[in-house]
């Protein structure tokens, strides 16, 4: 059994042997990987010790006090947060060796090719078409399109979900595979937003061919395996501790505070209100860690997007109305494609109209609130007309 | 004296879960409760001229000692904290139990460790056994800090009227705020106490008439005891209203399952599946902001002012709007007497203004976080 005094000295090992401040930085993290000190929880050989997954916290305390680098997880987050954990659950041990370790090292870069323009909440009505040559073991050719990919324009590899069969019920018929993103049939297009970013992009996928070694899971088992990919997408939620005004509600605090011109009857009533309520966002968000932490997961994940979501288009709107004649203006409308999301960055009118995505992207609330009502409090689903229906004779 | 310090920090993390000891306490009172305490009597008794329930009082107060949870051992109680206490309101809360509990284990009793002295010390023991009901005699819509009425003091007697005194009925004994600035002692019986009708008839409300009443002093400081059972009394109601809030939407959740209209049962309709799913999450903050305030009250949290007024500013208008979702998903049988629906709104309206109202609360953040009115 690794505990935490075993880890400590392997990471004072791999510190010696690879001093940070003479090694190169993706020489320091492939040793670091290879150490299995990269996630302590994933296999020997790939990155990890088989060791609890908390563990993972002792050695990272280790290596910030030696200043070693990180592998900068906010720009490589759809690749650690779902590639990663799927791959591993459902690759080949040759997918696993191959993806893994550039994958964590930040090497090549992941996006997620989920999403389409025909089929948002509802998933699972996903049209793109993956069609096999040449009988068993032969290529995939895909033809569709995806939306609201991050970091497309950047990514080297895509996870891809697509239909390969159009004759059974929709869940049935999807298939999970590992997509170039150089294949020449891969046209990737900034897709600009209310913001005048582009943050998303537009996937056209035409004659794109896919070795059978890159699939993932069974064909036909896309949609199980898709899961696994959304619920880590979900349980990176309620990990963080954030300090008291450490959310929206922080910047416009902190103008209240500075700038008294500002302030009238009616704001300082919404003001309090939300603040209030960001409070106890913030500790429902605690509630939920210190659950974790004891191991007993509670529900309340499933509540905390959509809380965090309301909570932001508010206060945001109320930062904008509180500005008077600033607020009638916007930083910047120049189209940039940024490598990072920062909600909270920039001006008021950015964070007011960025945060209309919130209730949106990785499920809507409206979505959310139905997960809650039938996984939380049991009640039943709407009478649906699509479960036994072959795909291609679904209404779209 | 300990009081508000502006823009306190959070100093320690928060114990936000409960200990097994706790989740056992919850299923001792909630098996009393389940025996002793049905809603079909509560309304029943609501009607009599004794709404409250002296043998429920005892069994809790006395059999189970649970109305010395705030006291000392060594002064006669039983030594636990605030936390447990609040787990105890949160089952009271889900059963409308018409015991004074509020007002006397915690209100009361929370005045009393303020004062020093034989008197104060011999009420407060008193008080701890279950045997004595303790009432602070201030109007029940009062917050902590607020101004509060007192009465006239003469050669040791005290003069004058109050009126809005939760449990004031149910009470053996008054701690009374006089206009000297001190906190005395009166009982019961040397007073006119005549109940008010009132809108929860679960802690109904009474006006008291002092003339010439005999009264035993507790302390020279009553403003410093009075902020201090308001403070824990404001922060305890919080565990009630997520115990009011609980009930309502579990309840309605078991209804909506089972009532069909239209051929379906009513839950599985979109419009209510996400109200119900509203309210849940709403309960899920509440009981996060309400652990907050019994952990900073059980450790004498610097944090404490403010975590007692953002849990009584987010927890009352949630159980008002839990009960009133209730009324209304329910349908007509909501509306009816014989359903005990109105006995949780009627308690959570009351609740939305006893120990100050979720505005009077968010005001005091207004000072105590540094967000300042225009």
């Amino acid at each position: 059994m690794t505990d935490a005094a075993e880890l400590r000295r392997r990471t004072q090992e791999l510190l010696a042997a690879h001093p940070p401040g003479e090694t190169e930085r993706l020489d320091f993290l492939k040793a670091r990987f290879d150490a299995g000190l990269a996630w302590v929880h994933y296999p020997e050989g790939l990155g990890g010790l088989g060791a609890p997954r908390r563990l993972q916290a002792v050695v990272d305390a280790e290596l910030a006090a030696a200043g070693a680098p990180d592998n900068d997880p906010r720009r490589i987050g759809i690749g650690l947060g779902m590639a990663a954990p799927t791959i591993l659950g459902f690759g080949t041990e040759e997918q696993k060796r191959r993806f893994l370790r550039p994958l964590w090292v930040g090497e090549e870069v992941w996006c997620q090719l989920f999403s389409e323009p025909g089929a948002g909440s509802d998933l699972a009505a996903l049209g793109t078409r993956a069609v096999r040559t040449d009988g068993e073991g032969g290529d995939w050719v895909v033809n569709g399109q995806k939306v609201w990919t991050s970091s497309a324009h950047l990514a080297r590899w895509a996870i891809l979900i697509a239909r390969t069969d159009p004759d059974v019920p929709k869940h049935r018929g999807i298939t999970y595979f590992i997509c170039d993103m150089t294949d020449p049939g891969v046209d990737v297009r900034p897709l600009r937003q209310i913001t005048g970013e582009a943050e998303f992009n537009e996937v056209f996928l035409t004659d794109v061919r896919i070795p059978d070694a890159h699939r993932l899971g069974e064909v036909g088992d896309g949609w199980k395996v898709a899961q696994t990919t959304l619920m880590n997408e979900r349980v990176s939620i309620g990990g963080m501790r954030i300090p008291r005004e450490g959310g929206m509600i922080g910047p416009v605090a902190k103008t209240w505070r500075e700038r008294p011109e500002l302030r009238t009857h009616d704001t300082h009533q919404r003001l309090l209100r939300l603040w209030v309520e960001s409070e106890v966002a913030r500790l429902s968000g605690e509630r939920l860690r210190q659950q974790l932490a004891l191991g007993q997961p509670g529900h309340e994940g499933a509540g905390m997007k959509l809380g965090f979501a309301r909570l932001n288009q508010e206060i945001s709107g109320l930062e904008v109305e509180l500005l008077g004649e600033e607020g009638l203006l916007y930083e910047d409308w120049t189209m940039r494609r940024p490598e990072l999301v920062d909600f909270t960055g920039r001006d008021a009118g950015y964070r007011y109209l960025r945060s209309k995505g919130n209730s949106i992207e990785g499920g809507t609330s409206e979505v959310l609130l139905n997960i809650v009502a039938e996984r939380v409090l049991g009640l039943p689903s709407e009478p649906r007309t699509d479960k036994d229906v072959a795909w291609k004779d679904l209404a779209r | 004296m300990e009081g508000p310090r502006p823009m306190s920090q959070v100093s320690t993390e928060p114990d936000l879960l409960y200990t097994e000891e706790e989740e056992a306490l919850r299923a001792a009172v909630r098996d009393l409760l389940t025996d002793r305490c049905a809603a079909a009597d509560v309304i029943t008794r609501s009607e009599s001229a004794t709404p409250y329930d002296p043998e429920l009082w005892k069994a809790l107060a006395a059999g189970m000692g649970l109305a010395g949870l705030l006291v000392p051992e060594d002064r006669g109680g039983q030594g636990a904290t605030h936390r447990e206490a609040a787990v105890v309101l949160e089952e009271l809360g889900r059963a409308v139990a018409p015991v004074p509990y509020l007002t006397s284990a915690v209100v009361a009793t929370e005045a009393l460790l303020a004062c020093e002295g034989p008197a104060a010390d011999e009420l407060l023991a008193a008080l701890a056994s279950g045997r004595t009901v303790g009432v602070l005699a201030v109007a029940l819509n009062i917050g902590p800090g607020a101004a509060h009425r007192a009465v006239r003091l003469e050669n040791g007697s005290l003069h004058g009227e109050l009126t809005g005194i939760a449990d004031a009925a149910a009470a053996d004994v008054l701690l009374v705020p006089a206009e000297d600035g001190g906190l005395y002692a009166v009982d019961a019986d040397a007073v006119t106490v005549v109940p008010q009708v009132s809108l929860d008839q679960t802690r109904p409300l009474a006006r008291i008439t002092f003339e010439a009443a005999q009264a035993r002093p507790l302390t020279t400081d009553a403003a410093g005891a009075v902020r201090r059972a308001l403070r824990a009394g404001a922060g305890l109601l919080a565990s009630e209203q997520l115990g009011i809030a609980e009930h309502s939407l579990t309840e309605t959740v078991r209804y909506l399952k089972e009532r069909k209209q239209f051929n379906r049962p009513v839950g599985g309709f979109q419009a209510l599946k996400h109200r119900l799913a509203q309210v849940w999450l709403e309960v899920v903050g509440v009981r996060a902001a309400a652990r907050n305030a019994a952990d900073a009250l059980a450790t004498a949290d610097a944090d404490g002012y403010v975590a007692v007024a953002v849990a009584q500013a987010y927890a009352a208008p949630v159980a008002v709007h839990a009960a009133e979702e209730a009324l209304q998903l329910h349908g007509g049988i909501g509306m009816t007497w014989e359903h005990p629906a109105h006995l949780y709104l009627k308690r959570a309206k009351a609740d939305s203004i006893a120990y100050g109202t979720a505005g009077a609360h968010r005001e005091a953040l207004a000072e105590l976080v540094d967000l300042q009115a225009p």
